[in-house]
């Protein structure tokens, strides 16, 4: 299991700020991830398609595509960060 | 060097009251304070709301300090930053930084800001009249982090 949590404009339009997920056979890495949850349709394939604006961090660090994804991580969605 | 998330409001006098004692070495002292505006984007903002990343938040802010104590000779440097509803003229965020001479102090506070900036998981959302809008990342936020990497 993963726990996926959501932010700011992503946790509103995804109406959910976290989940618990099986990763698939398969799925090892971010890129792998985005594509699974881009395949439940709607909000979630406009809100993470490749050209959207948003980031992700795996264990509390930035990540990209290529970041290994394993059980038991924690994997954030977010736009891009607006504070100060 | 300290990192605080808090919903309460700070006291920039007593905070550099605290980080100078018992330091008699110190001879600069910089800060910077970030406050609510009542207009965005030509809109009137009536609150401002901060969401951050428990955990992460706070790491990648110390991160931050301990990149700027790598490049200067600091003797502290302490970050504050508000979260919850603000009202215009709250202040949001407050970096002090303390070192021997002034030129380091001043650099490491504005570089601290720049990258808290653009790395550290917060979001803002303003109420304007017409509902909540959140704040979108700024090009020139991203263009003054940049400057430093190099």
């Amino acid at each position: 299991m993963v726990t996926l949590l959501y932010f700011a404009r992503l946790r509103e339009a995804l109406g959910s700020d976290r989940e618990r997920l099986e990763l698939p056979t398969g799925v090892a890495d971010v890129a792998g991830l985005l594509s699974l949850l881009r395949a439940r349709g709607g909000a979630w394939e406009k809100e993470l398609a490749p050209q959207r604006n948003f980031r992700v961090a795996v264990n509390q660090d930035m990540a990209d595509g290529a970041t290994p994804v394993t059980a038991g991580d924690e994997v954030a969605l977010f736009p891009p960060v607006t504070g100060g | 060097m300290s990192v605080r998330v808090q919903k309460e409001d700070f006291d920039l006098g007593a905070e550099i009251l605290r980080l100078r004692r018992n330091n008699p070495k110190i001879g600069a002292v910089a800060s910077f304070i970030g406050v609510c505006r009542d207009i965005n984007d030509g809109d009137a903002v009536k609150t401002l709301t901060l969401e951050h990343y428990p955990g992460m938040t706070e790491k990648s802010i110390q991160n931050i300090i301990d990149q700027a104590c790598t490049r200067w000779d600091l003797y502290d440097v302490l970050v504050i930053h508000r979260v919850g509803t603000l009202l215009p003229t709250d202040q949001i965020v407050l970096v002090v930084v303390t070192s021997s001479h002034r030129g380091e102090a001043f650099a490491a506070c504005e570089f601290v800001m720049d990258y808290l900036k653009t790395r550290a998981p917060f979001w803002k959302k303003e109420d304007i009249s017409g509902g909540g809008r959140w704040v979108d990342a700024r090009e020139s936020d991203d263009a003054a982090a940049s400057r430093w990497e190099h």
